[in-house]
């Protein structure tokens, strides 16, 4: 769409055209941003690039992080001893990440979309304090909510111990603003209408909500579930402040703890599969999510939605 | 505990005054439970005293709270031989520096996709948005990969006669910790920028062609100045991560030479008995960076409210 005003070549300015009868190079109004172009594909390859080449050297051959040894799965499981599928460090951290994800979406979800229909609705200083609130656990940088909890549970809830527990609980505060922020969009787009259409035909509140706010939520619903699992997936601040011991140290601690002291190509095994757990999971969730927003044919606004939050 | 609110005209006519605040309730008190009473514990341990084995003991009671520790955590960082007052001023520094760096990457970036991309803006918002979906700590791990030194960044280097002997990137180099705060934020940087710029009405700029002003000259009197929300809530978005990482100096350098706030803090709480001084930092690090939450908090909520249009 906005291209149009730059990209047409047929059309000649009478600026342009007369001031310089024929047109040098750098004063062509439609060139092409050719150095905007290669600045644009060098950051991605810079961008990107490095993880790559972190995930080729997961299928080397070799104890080499840095010279290519002939391709194979040792690190994934052919190694006896410290392959991620034989390390068992490696595989209960794996389980411990999925085990995290899994629970904090199960139950931060619900109560975020809770959350959200009632802040929408519900009018006066007092929602807006509590959305206020939320907001600010969305915008606060995670150490000091780490830092917070952790106090917390040491000081105050001394009976929630540290742990697989203690994680959930804290992972479900940090996560909680994603699904209240994207339903919240989702319900002002909406408006009220389909709902009092429903009422004034009959239906009872609960009955409204159930059988036409709820379904019109879904496809927002969805999105943020997949957005908390896959962002748990990441998660390192929270989980590493409230893990006890190494048995509930998940992915991405696993990875801090032996970044400068063992590394082997197993680490880069290991963080190849959380990074395939969280791709899999997002695109997986995007294909979801533009099938149910099918009627409304609007891909670029579902891609938006996923990424706008983030 | 709950208050239904007055009614708006034409609403409210069908359901109780408690029905909506019934939803909303668990996550109140969710959010109450262990988002504001923390807060309240970490002033109670900022305050609070010490047993006789040195370890820190919360006061609840906020009439009784003690400031020494508080007091003592200031001198660090304000007296004139304070040790942790470097740590204060790198952390501004970095930030800073790591800011600007990345505005000055993602802006033609994000101008790149926003006004010229065509039919690749799909494929690259794609490829803008897959960092966040890459864990950072393994973003950071690629580098510790390539920065080694027997890496393949010290290879290339080598092999192209630029460095005679490897270079020790990863022993505690300013110039790699922020080169590690641009590659981990910058994401967060181009998002807001580009759908700040890609806001920008294209007939702006045709007319301001039309009548004469040169590309730059459009650039700097229509462009930038539509654009500076944009640029705004982008060095807000990815400055205040990087005042709370600790990680990517562990990982990148673990020299204290470059040590930051948030690397104070997480040594603090890492310690046996000097969680009272991790507690009065935190405190002392919401006050650095109330003004920018709070304005973010703002942006986003209009934010929230503007996708209605």
């Amino acid at each position: 769409m906005s291209e149009t005003a730059v990209q047409a070549p047929e059309t000649q300015s009478p600026i342009a055209g007369n001031a310089v009868g024929r047109l040098r190079p750098w004063r062509d109004p439609w060139r092409k941003p050719r150095v905007l172009a290669s600045f644009t594909w060098l950051y991605l390859a810079w961008s990107i690039l490095p993880v790559a080449i972190a995930v080729l050297f997961s299928f080397n051959n070799g104890r080499s992080r840095s010279s290519w040894q002939g391709f194979s799965l040792r690190w994934y499981y052919q190694d006896p001893v410290l392959s991620v599928w034989h390390d068992p460090d490696l595989h209960t951290a794996l389980f411990q990440t999925l085990r995290l994800a899994g629970l904090t979406t199960l139950i931060a979800v619900p109560i975020g979309v809770a959350f959200a229909i009632g802040i929408d609705r519900w009018r006066g200083r007092l929602p807006a304090a509590f959305n206020f609130q939320m907001l600010l656990s969305f915008v606060m940088p995670e150490l000091i909510i780490g830092v917070t909890l952790l106090l917390v549970v040491s000081n105050l809830f001394t009976f929630l111990h540290l742990g697989t527990t203690a994680q959930v609980l804290g992972l479900i505060t940090f996560q909680i603003s994603y699904p209240v922020i994207i339903v919240r969009a989702r319900l002002l787009t909406m408006g009220r209408d389909y709902e009092e259409a429903a009422m004034d035909l009959g239906a009872s509140p609960t009955q409204a909500l159930r059988r036409v706010l709820l379904p019109l939520l879904y496809p927002a619903i969805f999105a943020s579930a997949v957005l908390v699992f896959a962002d748990v997936i990441d998660d390192f601040v929270i989980v590493r402040y409230l893990s006890s011991d190494a048995s509930t140290e998940p992915m991405a601690v696993k990875i801090f703890n032996g970044a400068r002291s063992s590394p082997t190509p197993a680490l880069n095994a290991l963080a190849t599969l959380m990074l395939a757990f969280s791709l899999v999971m997002v695109l997986i969730g995007f294909l979801v999510y533009r099938r149910m927003t099918r009627g409304e044919r609007r891909q670029k606004a579902a891609l938006g939605d996923l990424a706008a939050q983030i | 505990m709950i208050r239904a609110g007055r009614r708006p005209e034409g609403e409210g006519v069908w359901y109780p005054r408690w029905f909506w605040p019934s939803f909303a309730a668990p996550g109140v008190v969710w959010l109450v439970v262990l988002f504001l009473v923390p807060f309240y514990v970490v002033f109670a341990v900022a305050f609070g005293t010490f047993d006789f084995l040195g370890q820190p003991v919360p006061i609840w009671n906020p009439a009784q709270w003690y400031p020494g520790t508080f007091q003592r955590v200031l001198g660090q960082i304000f007296g004139s031989n304070g040790f942790l007052g470097p740590s204060f001023v790198r952390t501004f520094v970095y930030v800073g520096v790591a800011s600007l760096l990345c505005l000055l990457i993602a802006y033609p970036v994000a101008y790149y996709v926003a006004r010229y991309a065509g039919p690749r803006r799909g494929l690259l918002l794609v490829l803008l948005i897959a960092p966040f979906w890459i864990s950072y700590i393994m973003r950071m791990f690629a580098w510790v990969n390539l920065l080694q030194s027997d890496g393949l960044v010290n290879k290339t280097l080598s092999s192209l006669h630029i460095i005679s002997q490897p270079v020790n990137w990863l022993g505690g180099k300013p110039i790699t910790v922020i080169l590690g705060l641009v590659y981990g934020y910058i994401p967060y940087m181009i998002l807001p920028l580009f759908a700040g710029l890609d806001r920008i009405d294209p007939n702006l700029l045709e007319a301001s062609r039309d009548l004469g002003a040169s590309r730059a000259r459009s650039f700097i009197r229509v462009t930038l100045p539509l654009s500076k929300q944009a640029i705004l809530a982008g060095l807000v978005i990815a400055s205040l991560p990087m005042f709370g990482d600790y990680f990517t100096n562990d990982l990148l350098s673990g020299a204290t030479s470059t040590s930051m706030i948030g690397n104070v803090i997480n040594d603090a709480v890492g310690t046996a008995g000097r969680d009272a001084i991790g507690a009065a930092l935190v405190l002392i690090l919401m006050v650095i960076l109330i003004i920018p939450m709070l304005y973010y908090v703002r942006s986003t909520a209009r934010a929230a409210r503007e996708r209605v249009v």
